[in-house]
């Protein structure tokens, strides 16, 4: 049965790795995403799975190698962080539009300049229209369920995705927490077999990644899109099913104290965990506040967010990333274009903060909520306001 | 190279894995030495190609020309997707989801893609041993982006990044010794060949594939467009790029070099250089310093062959 131990989040990833009989890792060390290949190496190292392990050259050649062994079919999977996602990028890609389903956990980090090893999510998010389901993990029970999740998302013939599954850098990567680990016996069925459809293979020769010319790209672009928003109704039923399996349900959205709110708080990874130490107490004064947080992230959970958004008099958004000369936070952004369409919407106004690991105490989201009200009761004047900036 | 005497149409297969109707430009050598390269590797072969010519020429969508597994992904990482490739057949033979079969994993690349902008991926797979064979199909530029110069580029070729002009000569620096930097890994074989001399080339695929652990294969491919030469002289230009010392065909067995043919006299190399446009700027004293570097190279060579 069901193990309850202490462990790092980094770990509890290559547990759920291990679970799931990956035959192909190949990774490339970059704080704080390294404990969970390392972790993996020790495991391959020590015979406790039979697989490969790729020690790249570059988080470009990481990206690379997956392509190469999932395309195979072997069940891949690699981590990065920041920089090494960056580097990636041009990779990512051609993973989505090749349709292979490569399984990625990034320990979101900031991107230099200047240089920081510690936790946003301007790398996600600089990542984001990649083609890749992206999904966010808030501690170590979830990164070690959602991984699990990612590969029978990620392999389902009906999806056939890179999932990419997001953890907040040292708040989470690096943390210890309790949690239930699986047995093998328990996951027994959950994830099937790999049989990825079209292998490179000698006895049924197939071409991947012929080039489009202009009169093709348009469709091929159209049809991954399509794709991909189609993966919607596979991610659900997979969280649905290890909800039923083993008590633990994910959904695109969770709301935390949903009832009568006239101000919603809306964010993404673990942050929203101490935002809502701040709505507890903030609710034991009468106020009527609550959180949403997102946890998919790609494809954008578009119907969820407008039921549960669209009843509310104010909306605050809290970005871990500045769209460089842009609109600000790229949450509140999508969260804007998602309600725009609407015929009631509410007000909106975006907070940043906690870049490059910047910590963010209870108190400074009930300042936080105090303050984005009080704004929203007036005239707004700036596209967001910065937490705790030094000007 | 005694397999001449033997009636040649019986030594090589009609079977054709990089198969016609590919759009390949007239003459193209590249085109050429694929195709040869193919007919040595057999079916039971996977290719990882970099973009360049030969991904472009092969594989417009909905059509393909290639008759084995082969994928596109990058430019610059080929022989980081090869070694996915490689070790992805490795735990999957040994947890019995394929057959036990030797399959031959093959990555390949233009000049660029190997010797510039590929050339970190290329050394992190030999230096891990992926047991793969890598083909370096050197056509001495950038030719699919419209003939821009390269680390391959020779000497004085002009090209349209390197022009020739009032001040330039072309190219000022000399080519990139790959297959020393190939070598420098430690890797079991190493090879240069050309698809003017197909039974070498045949000989040299071969070798790659009994090998184990990686091997690179270097491959000269004339480019009639970026070269400004004549389509029907491809053939005869690849001999001349030997028979003048320019391209020598050596082998580099466990760090051991041994010379694939002893050319003695070297031809002049102006009579390799007349024929194409991209040389036809270089005044009688910058012919006179090419000669001298063709030779001093060839000469260096023979020395390692020989040590």
């Amino acid at each position: 049965m069901s193990r309850r131990v202490g462990m790092e989040a980094s770990f509890a990833i290559a547990e759920a790795v291990k679970l799931a009989e990956a035959e192909v890792v190949a990774a490339y060390p970059i704080t704080p995403q390294t404990h969970i290949v390392e972790r993996l190496s020790e495991m391959v190292a020590d015979g406790e799975i039979d697989a490969e392990f790729i020690c790249v050259e570059s988080e470009h050649s990481a990206m690379s190698a997956c392509v190469g062994s999932s395309a195979v079919g072997a069940r891949t999977f690699t981590a990065t962080a920041g920089q090494g996602l960056e580097l990636m990028h041009e990779v990512l890609f051609v993973a989505s539009s090749s349709r292979l389903p490569i399984v990625m956990a990034v320990a979101n980090r900031a991107l230099s300049g200047p240089l920081n090893v510690w936790g946003d999510q301007s790398d996600v998010m600089a990542a984001r229209d990649c083609g890749w389901i992206q999904y966010f993990a808030e501690n170590a029970q979830e990164s070690f369920d959602l991984t699990l999740c990612a590969f029978k998302i990620a392999e389902d013939p009906q999806v056939l995705f890179p999932v990419m599954l997001n953890i907040d850098g040292f708040f989470v990567s690096h943390v210890v927490e309790p949690l239930y680990l699986l047995e093998k016996e328990e996951l027994e069925g959950f994830i099937p077999p790999y049989q990825y459809p079209f292998p490179l293979d000698p006895r049924r020769p197939v071409t991947m990644g012929a080039f489009a010319p202009p009169v093709l790209c348009t469709e091929t672009r159209k049809a991954l899109e399509v794709a991909l928003q189609g993966t919607r109704e596979t991610i659900l039923r997979v969280w649905k099913e290890f909800g039923d399996r083993f008590g633990r349900s994910y959904k695109p959205i969770e709301t935390y104290r949903t009832e009568d709110a006239d101000t919603i708080l809306v964010g993404i990874g673990c942050y929203t965990e101490t935002a809502s130490v701040a709505i507890d107490t903030m609710r034991a004064r009468g106020e009527k506040v609550v959180m949403v947080h997102l946890r998919l992230w790609r494809p954008f959970p578009f119907p969820e967010i407008r039921a549960a958004l669209q009843g509310a008099q104010k909306v605050l958004v809290f970005d871990r990333c500045i769209i460089l000369g842009g609109p600000g936070g790229p949450l509140c952004s999508e969260i804007k274009s998602a309600l725009y369409g609407e015929e009631k919407k509410p007000k909106i106004f975006n907070f940043i903060g906690g870049l490059g690991g910047r910590d963010i105490t209870p108190r400074q989201f009930e300042d936080m909520i105090a303050r984005g009200r009080e704004i929203l009761d007036s005239k707004v004047t700036v596209e967001y306001e910065t937490i705790g900036v030094r000007e | 190279m005694d397999q001449f005497s033997i009636f040649v149409p019986r030594l090589v297969t009609t079977k054709e894995y990089f198969a016609p109707g590919h759009r390949a430009c007239i003459g193209c050598g590249e085109a050429l030495a694929v195709r040869h390269v193919c007919k040595a590797l057999g079916k039971d072969v996977i290719i990882a190609n970099a973009t360049g010519c030969m991904e472009i020429v092969s594989s417009a969508l909905p059509t393909t020309t290639w008759r084995v597994p082969w994928i596109h992904s990058l430019f610059e990482n080929t022989s980081a997707v090869a070694s996915g490739i490689e070790s992805g057949l490795k735990v999957l033979r040994r947890r019995g989801k394929i057959p036990d079969k030797k399959i031959t994993v093959v990555a390949m690349g233009g000049d660029g893609a190997t010797c510039d902008i590929g050339l970190q991926s290329l050394s992190g797979a030999l230096e891990r041993g992926h047991n793969f064979i890598y083909f370096c199909f050197d056509n001495e530029a950038y030719m699919n982006t419209g003939i821009q110069r390269s680390s391959a580029t020779p000497y004085g070729a002009t090209t349209s990044t390197s022009p020739a002009g009032k001040k330039g000569i072309g190219q000022i620096t000399g080519k990139k010794n790959m297959p020393a930097i190939a070598a420098a890994h430690g890797i079991p074989y190493v090879a240069t060949a050309c698809p003017s001399y197909p039974f070498d080339l045949f000989d040299k695929v071969k070798r790659a594939q009994a090998v184990e652990g990686p091997a690179y294969i270097h491959v000269f491919s004339v480019c009639p467009t970026g070269w400004r030469s004549a389509p029907e002289l491809s053939v005869k230009m690849g001999r001349l790029a030997v028979e003048t010392g320019v391209f020598p065909l050596y082998e580099i067995v466990n760090g051991q070099y041994r010379l694939s043919m002893d050319i003695s006299p070297l031809r002049p190399v102006i009579e390799y250089t007349k024929v194409q446009g991209r040389f036809r700027h270089l005044t009688p004293d910058l012919m006179e310093q090419m000669q001298v570097r063709v030779i001093k190279t060839y000469e260096e060579l023979k020395k390692k062959a020989s040590g």
